[in-house]
């Protein structure tokens, strides 16, 4: 038998550790007072499932931690005021210039403390590559639907998470008070002021007066360093502590079920690849850090509402935000009884960036109301097994993708020597026609990849091997698959359409609910329709029988090819057959 | 916040005060310029017969090279559906011929939205006779003089301020460039030489603005390149600039060097290490 | 086979049935104690490498100099790029060294845990659903609604104060928005210097960033009029752009034939859509430019939208020339300038 007999399970060998000498001796001190013994024994030797994608939350945790460290060190210098000061420091070009004591004292932290440019950059590039791994992370999550029950919870506080992020990113860029970031407070202003009813308020009592006020730097800060930092921190506990108590999903494989998770302890092996990884994120940041400027605040200059530079856009998360406002039509706005409604601007600043968040952490709802899907799920769903949840990413992604672009549309004009109206105009068909296509494309993509499975579960794989037969024709040569990959390939449900019960009842009463039931049996059907399942039991035996029948054929040949040998067509590990190439 | 420190403005304010600084201003820089040629290339005037044979020679250069889209005289060709297929170039100056000639946008390679910056196509000596020529069919910038844009005199703090002022808002914070409506742009700033920048602000090339010395002055101008120099002289300090294009390009370095480079190591902490098994494949298999 | 097969729930119409966890594959570290030992070496070299380094970090600390005069290395910042370099070294061979350890020399054999379901078994379902109940019944709430609706009225009558205690964020907006410091006679002088203008300073196809002059104005104590927080206030309505432009092409909106000076105009600075200032304009088709969003207004057609999601038209400053020639306003804009909002009507 290739299979392994015996599976050291966990926590087996934990008695042996001896109770006495130096960790011993802690241990137990510790364990009097805190009663730590328990839960290290379930959670020292934790199993994780190994798979590079589980690893890009990590990202995002080891850059926070990141965020953190560069933070505090930051926060030394910094003066969140906007008390008027006169520069006097070491960077010439803006000597003897009036500005906020928080612009003064960025240029301090950038000129005149040693490593302290470096921690800027550093605290600014993690800043951006944590919310590029939430992002991802939430990507693979989303593909893979790791979001299902019982972990919906979990991806309603990622998306807290992601949007806390987002906040605190540009309160954050906002700090510096150089004309970038008070460019962006500007235009934060211009949102506001376009709530109806309540906007001039707002803008009045968030800036303490007239934008820009000498309030708003010293708010943003404590946002910044205290507030959502604090929010961050407790709800990425939960997260953590959520993934602990329903243990880590995993890829379907030989071995691998619902009902177990297989994989590496914590200690050591998750301990050294995921401590290394922390290393790595860091080091990786304060690479970036020392060889690529960020926000080279002393070119901008200090932030004064009458000048402005071209190129000026937010930092890449708000890429969407800057895109839609970009995109709308001219002269969208409705002036009724005396008062005006900024479509133009309410709309794309604040309305549809909440409304596309909404659908992302409500998904898993729609999902499983469509679906009628009311089962755990451990094991995790290759994407084109799920092809309309796939579309609808590739549909999202699309969205995100093409604001993303219009967001940078003068930079992408720029450096590609494009017509920025062109761009404009060409996004604001694409955004509604572009998504739909990507929704085709990536379900058919889906479907046509289930096929391909099942053709290579029924008749093999392609070999490469040619063969001629006796009237001259060529076929080509299919291998069977190894039989854990023939297993893996078949470890997945067959989907079940969601039917809805009669729109009337036996006594010719209509059912108060059927509108509903139907409609959503109508989106089951929608759902799962396309998708192709994988063959039975019978179905497979027949095409075995089939190819025994062709090798019989084929037997007849007088030159055996390379590779007969194994044409039995019985599953076996790939490992035991030698492919071409060696 | 005042832009500038109240001692500078206090003495900027004295100045403006008088009446007579612009005239005096444009006298003198009338004076400069029609002096400029005697004053500056002595030399090159005692080889050249006379002005009036520079503005001939230049005369048959441009009938050679420009008249077909400038017209016999200078007066611009215009197309059947009223726009200007090359714009008269009465009253333009020397300095706009030096400008785009010099820069070698002029004689363009072909119609289109911008003239683009090339080697350039005549000589000094050409392009001189070129200007005395333009400068002859109406009065307009002389070219500037050394003097005019000796930058080594220039405040680079103020000029920090003008350019953050009249020029970011299309040449960006570091004078890379950016992009203008219908596919024109505003092309970098970065190595352009100090007479073609006062040029450029004294002509206003193509769509560009004019910042005429009465507005912006000779010293505000030479602020503004001196800025510019010293911001071209100064180290990169934070590492390589991604081009200073701001956070769009900074976003494009986040996500393929840090998220990319990142995944690359999930990859690698996740895939399976030499087997024995393998190897041994490998080998009987060699 | 026998603990794996326990795990494994064959479903009786699965096509291929679950072959069980694959037999652990030894490594050459596993097999070879030569690999295993350079392993070892390469983890440790890692390591030290890190220390050295960390060590260079404290050097290039102290070495290369920031501020006035800093060093430059390939025309970028020493001090910057080489605690950079060495600090994320330092910290990649760790990661390095830590990775290759895991990968190289721990066990790597797969271990398996199981799963309970995420709910609490039945029976402390309802013992907790029991112990809730009995807290409520003890507690009365039910049976006395007076107590439960005073107390929720209570509860909620407590936002009123967490709201309240916020009105001192910031003032009213009163009439704040409909006002800019232009005024007529004041004058418009160019940003920066102050220099005041005249109509023959201007020729066709100039720009001025321009400003009231009150910005630059002093008291009798030699004190600017305005400054500090007030100025950017004032200055984030008051700035203004002045172009000229062939009279020929412009065309004036009813009632503004009189608001330029021989085809010199001037117009707020400030967007429309959401308040970038913008000086952005091409001197031959008269378009304005936002760099913020590409909002385009059209100088020589009264500001008007031409493209990008603006929706009003740049408000524009009527101007006139004092007694002594000098440019100057006919009065404040006739509109709200900057971004709309709800009051604008």
């Amino acid at each position: 038998m290739s299979h392994m007999s015996t599976t050291s399970s966990n926590g087996t060998r934990a008695a042996q550790i001896e109770q006495s000498g130096i960790v011993g001796g802690i241990a137990n001190w510790a364990d009097d007072r805190l009663g730590i013994g328990s839960l290290a024994k379930k959670n020292l030797r934790k199993v994780f499932p190994d798979h590079w994608s589980f690893m890009l939350g990590e990202i995002a945790l080891w850059s926070f931690v990141v965020l953190l460290l560069t933070g505090v060190f930051l926060s030394l210098w910094f003066q969140p005021s906007m008390v008027e000061t006169v520069y006097n420091g070491s960077y010439d070009r803006l000597r003897g210039i009036d500005m906020s004591a928080a612009y003064a004292s960025t240029l301090h932290i950038s000129f005149d403390v040693r490593a302290g440019l470096l921690m800027r950059q550093m605290h600014h590039w993690a800043a951006m590559i944590f919310i590029a791994a939430m992002l991802i992370h939430l990507a693979r999550v989303f593909l893979t639907g790791a979001f299902r029950k019982p972990r919906e919870l979990n991806w309603m506080i990622g998306g807290v998470l992601l949007l806390l992020g987002i906040l605190e990113g540009f309160a954050g860029y906002s700090l510096p008070d150089d004309l970038l970031s008070g460019t962006g407070l500007r235009i934060a202003d211009g949102l506001i002021k376009a709530t109806p009813v309540v906007g001039s308020y707002m803008s009045f009592f968030l800036f303490g007066g007239e934008f820009p006020g000498n309030e708003i730097v010293s708010r943003l800060y404590i946002v910044h360093v205290l507030l959502i930092p604090g929010l961050l921190l407790a709800l990425i506990g939960a997260h953590m502590l959520l993934l602990v108590y329903h243990k880590h999903t995993q890829w379907p494989g030989p071995g691998r079920t619902e009902k177990n998770v297989v994989g590496f302890p914590m200690l050591p092996v998750y301990a050294a690849k995921a401590g290394g990884f922390f290393f790595m994120v860091f080091g990786t940041i304060a690479l970036m850090g020392g060889l690529l400027t960020i926000n080279p605040i002393w070119l901008y200059g200090p932030y004064d509402p009458s000048k402005v530079t071209a190129g000026s856009q937010p930092d890449w998360y708000m890429g969407i935000a800057e895109g839609l406002l970009r995109i709308m039509p001219s002269n969208f706005e409705t002036h009724i009884w005396g008062k005006t409604i900024s479509w133009n601007v309410f709309l794309p600043g604040q309305v549809l960036p909440i409304v596309l968040w909404a659908i992302v952490i409500f998904y898993p709802f729609l999902e499983a109301w469509i679906t009628g899907d009311k089962r755990e799920h451990h094991l995790l769903q290759r994407p084109r097994n799920a092809p309309t949840r796939t579309g609808f990413m590739a549909a999202m992604m699309t969205v995100y993708g093409l604001l993303w672009a219009e967001g940078g549309n003068d930079i992408i004009a720029k450096v590609f020597h494009l017509n920025l109206n062109n761009i404009t105009y060409f996004m604001r068909g694409a955004i509604f026609i572009g998504p739909v296509i990507a929704f085709i494309i990536a379900k058919r993509w889906c479907i046509a990849l289930q096929r391909q499975d099942n053709e290579m579960l029924l008749h093999g794989y392609e070999s490469g091997v040619i063969l001629r037969d006796a009237q001259g024709g060529y076929t080509e040569r299919h291998l069977p698959l190894s039989l854990d990959h023939a297993y893996t390939l078949t470890a997945r449900e067959r989907d079940t359409i969601y039917t809805s019960e009669p729109g009337t009842d036996l006594h010719g009463v209509a059912n108060p609910r059927s509108r509903k039931e139907r409609l959503r049996a109508r989106l089951s059907r929608a759902w799962f329709g396309a998708s192709v399942q994988k063959p039975t039991a019978e179905e497979l035996e027949e095409a075995h029988h089939h190819a025994d029948h062709v090798r019989e054929l084929e037997s007849d040949l007088a030159h055996p090819v390379a590779g007969k040998e194994f044409d039995d067509h019985n599953l076996r590990n790939t490992d035991d057959i030698p492919l071409r190439g060696h | 916040m005042r832009l500038l420190p109240r001692k500078l403005s206090g003495s900027l304010s004295a100045r403006r005060r008088s009446r007579f600084a612009a005239p005096v201003v444009l006298l003198l820089g009338l004076l400069v310029s029609g002096g400029a040629y005697a004053a500056f290339a002595p030399a090159q005037a005692d080889q050249q017969s006379s002005d009036a044979s520079l503005v001939a020679q230049g005369r048959q250069l441009f009938l050679v090279g420009c008249a077909s889209c400038h017209g016999q005289h200078g007066e611009g060709v215009v197309t059947e559906r009223g726009n200007n297929y090359g714009p008269p170039l009465v009253g333009v100056g020397a300095a706009a011929v030096d400008f785009q000639v010099g820069t070698g946008r002029m004689p363009m390679e072909e119609p289109g939205t911008q003239a683009l910056e090339k080697a350039p196509v005549y000589n000094p000596k050409e392009i001189e006779a070129l200007g005395a020529y333009v400068a002859s069919l109406g009065p307009g910038p002389a070219v500037p003089t050394k003097a005019d844009y000796n930058y080594k005199q220039g405040d680079v703090v103020k000029g920090g301020q003008f350019f953050l002022t009249n020029c970011t808002a299309c040449h960006n914070f570091a004078g890379s460039g950016g992009a203008l409506p219908h596919g024109r742009f505003a092309p970098s700033l970065r190595g352009v030489s100090p007479k073609h920048i006062y040029e450029a602000l004294i002509t206003g090339p193509q769509q560009m603005p004019v910042f005429a010395d009465t507005t912006l002055s000779p010293q505000a101008k030479r602020d503004i390149i001196a800025y510019l120099k010293k911001s071209e002289a100064a180290p990169s300090y934070g590492g390589f600039s991604l081009g200073a294009l701001g956070p769009v390009s900074e976003g494009l370095y986040a996500w393929i060097a840090g998220i990319g480079f990142l995944v690359l190591i999930a990859i690698w902490i996740a895939s399976g290490t030499a087997s024995v098994k393998n190897k041994k494949k490998a080998q009987t298999h060699e | 086979m026998s603990d794996t097969h326990d795990l494994v729930v064959p479903e009786a119409q699965e096509p291929i049935p679950d072959p069980g966890l694959p037999e652990h594959e030894e490594r050459l570290t596993d097999a070879y104690p030569a690999q295993a030992r350079r392993a070892e070496r390469q983890v440790a070299t890692l390591f030290g490498l890190s220390m050295l380094f960390a060590v260079l970090f404290c050097v290039s600390y102290f070495v290369f100099d920031i501020g006035r005069h800093p060093t430059k290395f390939l025309g970028l910042g020493a001090s910057n790029v080489f605690l950079g370099l060495c600090l994320g070294l330092a910290l990649l061979c760790i990661g390095f060294g830590a990775i290759h350890w895991a990968r190289k020399l721990m066990t790597d054999h797969e271990i398996v845990e199981y799963r309970h379901p995420a709910s609490s078994s039945e029976e402390d379902r309802v013992e907790s659903l029991a112990a809730f109940q009995q807290g409520v019944e003890e507690s009365g709430i039910g049976r006395r609604p007076l107590i439960r609706n005073t107390l929720i009225g209570a509860l909620g009558m407590l936002g009123l104060p967490a709201i309240v205690a916020l009105r001192d964020l910031g003032p009213l907006p009163g009439d704040k928005l409909w006002h800019t410091v232009w005024r007529r006679g004041m004058r418009v002088v160019n940003d920066v210097d102050g220099t005041l203008i005249k109509p023959s300073d201007m020729v066709v196809g100039q720009l001025v960033n321009a400003e009231p002059e009150l910005f630059f104005e002093t008291d009798a104590n030699g004190q600017p009029k305005v400054e500090g927080t007030e100025l950017l206030q004032e200055k984030a309505k008051a700035a203004v752009i002045l172009v000229r432009m062939d009279p020929a092409d412009i065309t004036p909106g009813p009632g503004k034939a009189n608001w330029g000076i021989n085809g010199i105009l001037c117009y707020s600075k400030i967007c429309t859509h959401v308040g970038c200032p913008i000086s952005l304009w091409e001197q031959q088709t008269h378009h304005l430019l936002c760099p913020c969003h590409q909002s385009t207004f059209d100088l020589a057609d009264n500001g008007k939208v031409v493209f990008g999601p603006a929706a009003r038209p740049l408000p524009q400053l009527p101007i006139m020339t004092d007694s002594e020639g000098y440019i100057v306003a006919q009065s404040d804009f006739k509109q709200p300038v900057g971004p709309s909002f709800w009051e604008r009507g």
